[in-house]
């Protein structure tokens, strides 16, 4: 058998080199898939999708007040806690009425009723989700960790404006109103709460 | 690998050449195989025990469903009546087991690993798979991944009871915070395991048809089975890494802190159902593709006409390939998507149409002017094309992002994916079984009860999920094991066809047991003329090592004729 023998070695070589190919392309997708992490996160910053609020600088507000919108906007404000967060935690207005483009300032308070300093985070969207792309924070204190010691009540502020490019946003330009909101949740101390979570706990029922 | 094919290579030969046919003893034949023809009929085997199981878990949820209120689930609980979470956790657990059971080690084995590994070699005059003992770490990989899923039903979920009650898809932060017990972990596993087993599998394949071809086999000349398996090998080889990631990401979400899907940390649990669909909707071709190719053959054959459009044919799959990776989302229409977001998603699957549509004008084309002859793989690869056609329909209105937001997650959507799936790929896996039947076991199964399988079949399965479009129309939402007075009619039918389908698989054992006891001989080529494919050269069953001097496919041999001019 010469020219038709079964597995000759040109063969064998040649599908070592597809084997290995076909098996980089299956690590490059694997490599995509924890890519799409931080890729995620970077679009949903950019584009505000799923009503991701923007950051924006003092300089950057003050451009947006002088365009001089006359259009006013309601805002709700909302609060909630993850199920395993002991604070209690409000808004102190529930609504607020602002002009487009001009910077307004709203507080949430947050009280640490139990015997123990606890360190929270907040995570926050708005609603409709076409508006995050126009929310602009300029101060939040959703941006740091936060550490209330036992009993200790703070008001936390928020620093905002809406841009005044949603009234050119056909998809949004008619909306009265936008609800911010916010979720605080125990800020993340890696092992310790990945070890209670291994456990069953109590409140699954 | 290189050492594996040249250590390989003159024990195939020495082989042939002193003693013809020499098997290995069973032990090594059967549990260390490199042949993949043993290992094809392996994973058969695999998927019809794992069906068999999986369809026993689907028996106890129609048995339930057939009647409002909780009857007896509390029983597979271990439980009391009056416990109706631990039911509840049963359900879920029932579910969980019944779609990754029929997706991962029924399907996929079926399809892929057995009548993939038994005939695309075959078909393309090629020894063996290009990575013989790869193959085996495949199939074992499966059937390890198999029992870490089994494993599972064993072992605390959560707080309520044994097993992983969180749906085939697992969705975070259900998979994750949600059920704790080690059972999500194993079933986890079992997902890294078949994915792992299922990857060198593509792997195989993809080396296997693009080096392995007998001389003058070319692309074009190609068998459309074989194409389907190729373009199924890149779903695979691109999706399942994808799947690992996100299952891994769950992995240390649940076991080592992590953050990915928890919100509490920067992360965001609908991460997940992005990186689950867009796995999981190749996911979906990967398990009708191979059916498609399978209905080809057989429509050809028993049309005896070559098949219409072979380019066409073969190009479809292509880009339904192609296009199956860019319409993930149409899974999520419900996560908060924007309007445009929705639009896009809308057409781009309904761009999927096109070629599906292609593919089926294309076999009733082939089917035009034939001399068609009604023997029982072409029986049901006309029920598949009826079924997959209305499937199909139902999906093209699931496409639409407005109208999904009033049937998502309800029983239409059940009724949708079972004609696709159950229906679909299940058809075409009987169809494909009886038409290579008398080929891997060179016994000829019974005509008369191949057809009574297919009437009871069709009847049960159109009875079952017929009904279930009525029940989503009027929002009977999925996953849930009771329901109001409201929908009991359209459930009892459903479930009385559930025991006539039941009968009809009494049926399909009946005839294998008749094949091996009493069935006739089965010829080299037992369906004349229309068959024209290589595996119809070879003896029924084929030699333990075939083609050891390679048939070469001339220039006067097209797409459709493989056969020598002298046979």
């Amino acid at each position: 058998m010469s020219a038709t023998t079964a597995f000759d070695q040109e063969t064998a070589r040649k599908n070592a080199q597809t084997g290995m190919i076909a098996i980089l392309g299956a690590l490059a997708m694997l490599g995509l898939g924890y890519a799409a992490v931080p890729l995620y996160d970077l679009f949903c910053r950019v584009t505000g999708f799923g009503g991701t609020t923007q950051v924006a600088t003092q300089a950057e507000a003050n451009a947006a007040a002088s365009v001089g919108a006359t259009r006013d906007i309601s805002i709700r404000f909302d609060a909630s806690l993850a199920r395993d967060m002991p604070w209690a935690f409000e808004p102190t207005q529930s609504t607020d009425k602002v002009r487009i483009g001009q910077r307004d300032i709203a507080t949430y308070v947050a009280r640490n009723d139990t015997g123990k300093p606890i360190t929270g985070t907040a995570t926050f969207n708005v609603e409709p989700w076409q508006a995050g792309a126009y929310f602009n924070k300029i101060q939040c204190f959703c941006f740091t960790e936060q550490t209330l010691q036992p009993g200790q009540e703070v008001t936390m502020p928020v620093l905002y404006y809406i841009d005044p490019a949603i009234l050119e946003d056909d998809t949004i330009a008619d909306i009265e109103q936008i609800t911010l909101s916010y979720t605080f949740h125990r800020a993340k101390e890696p092992v310790v709460s990945g070890l209670d979570r291994s456990k069953p706990s109590s409140d699954a029922s | 690998m290189a050492t594996t094919a040249d250590n390989f290579a003159p024990a195939a030969d020495t082989h042939a050449h002193d003693h013809h046919d020499h098997k290995p003893n069973f032990f090594a034949r059967w549990f260390m195989s490199t042949n993949h023809k043993d290992i094809g009929s392996l994973y058969l085997i695999f998927a019809i025990v794992a069906g068999i199981i999986g369809g026993a878990m689907s028996g106890v949820m129609r048995m339930e469903l057939m009647e409002p209120g909780i009857q007896y689930l509390w029983w597979f609980a271990g439980s009391s009546p009056e416990d109706i979470s631990a039911a509840g956790h049963m359900w879920n657990v029932f579910i969980t087991g019944h779609g990754l059971i029929m997706v991962f080690f029924m399907v996929m084995p079926a399809m892929i690993g057995g009548f993939g590994n038994w005939f695309v070699p075959l078909m393309i005059g090629a020894p063996d798979m290009a990575f013989p003992r790869m193959n085996n770490i495949s199939f074992w990989l499966t059937v390890v991944g198999f029992l870490s899923l089994l494993f599972s039903l064993f072992v605390p979920g959560n707080s309520i009871g044994n097993g992983a009650g969180v749906g085939w898809t697992v969705y975070a932060p259900l998979s994750t915070t949600g059920a704790p017990g080690p059972a999500v972990d194993f079933a986890i596993f079992s997902l890294h395991l078949a994915g792992a087993g299922s990857i060198l599998g593509a792997t195989n394949f993809i080396t296997t048809i693009f080096n392995m071809r007998a001389p003058g086999m070319t692309l074009h000349k190609m068998p459309l089975f074989v194409w389907s398996v190729l373009v199924t090998a890149f779903l695979l080889l691109l999706a399942l890494p994808v799947l690992a990631a996100a299952i891994t990401m769950l992995l240390t979400d649940r076991n080592f802190g992590t953050t990915f899907f928890d919100p509490a940390g920067g992360g965001d649990p609908i991460l997940y159902q992005h990186l689950f669909w867009f796995f999981g909707h190749p996911e979906v071709y990967i398990m009708i593709l191979p059916g498609f190719g399978m209905i080809s053959q057989i429509i050809a054959t028993f049309s005896r006409k070559p098949v219409f459009g072979y380019l066409g044919m073969a190009y479809a799959m292509v880009a339904i390939g192609v296009v199956g990776f860019i319409v993930w989302a149409h899974h999520m229409y419900t996560v908060g998507l924007d309007v445009n977001t929705k639009m896009y998603f809308t057409a781009a699957t309904m761009v999927i149409a096109v070629p599906t549509g292609v593919k089926i004008f294309s076999w009733i084309a082939t089917m035009w002017g034939g001399s068609m002859e009604l023997k029982s793989p072409m029986v049901w690869a006309l029920g598949f094309i009826f079924l997959f056609t209305v499937g199909g329909v139902t999906g093209v209105v699931l496409a639409n992002g407005g109208i999904d937001d009033n049937l998502h997650d309800t029983y239409y959507v059940v009724a949708h994916f079972h004609y696709v799936l159950s229906m679909g790929a299940v058809f075409s896996l009987f169809a494909g079984f009886y038409y290579w039947f008398p080929k891997m076991s060179g016994r000829m199964h019974s005509e008369f009860l191949s057809h009574l399988h297919f009437w009871v079949f069709f009847i049960g399965v159109n009875v079952i999920f017929f009904p279930q479009h009525f029940l989503g129309m009027n929002g009977m939402p999925r996953r849930y094991p009771d329901y109001p007075e409201a929908f009991a009619f359209w459930n009892y039918i459903s479930s009385i066809g559930y025991m006539i389908m039941a009968a009809s698989m009494l049926i399909f054992f009946v005839n294998l047991a008749y094949a091996f006891l009493a069935g006739k001989k089965a010829a080299n080529n037992p369906w004349g003329e229309g068959a024209t494919t290589l595996e119809w050269t070879l003896t029924s069953p084929p030699p333990f090592h075939q083609f050891e001097t390679l048939p070469v496919i001339e220039d006067h041999h097209d797409y459709h004729d493989h056969r020598p001019a002298t046979a």
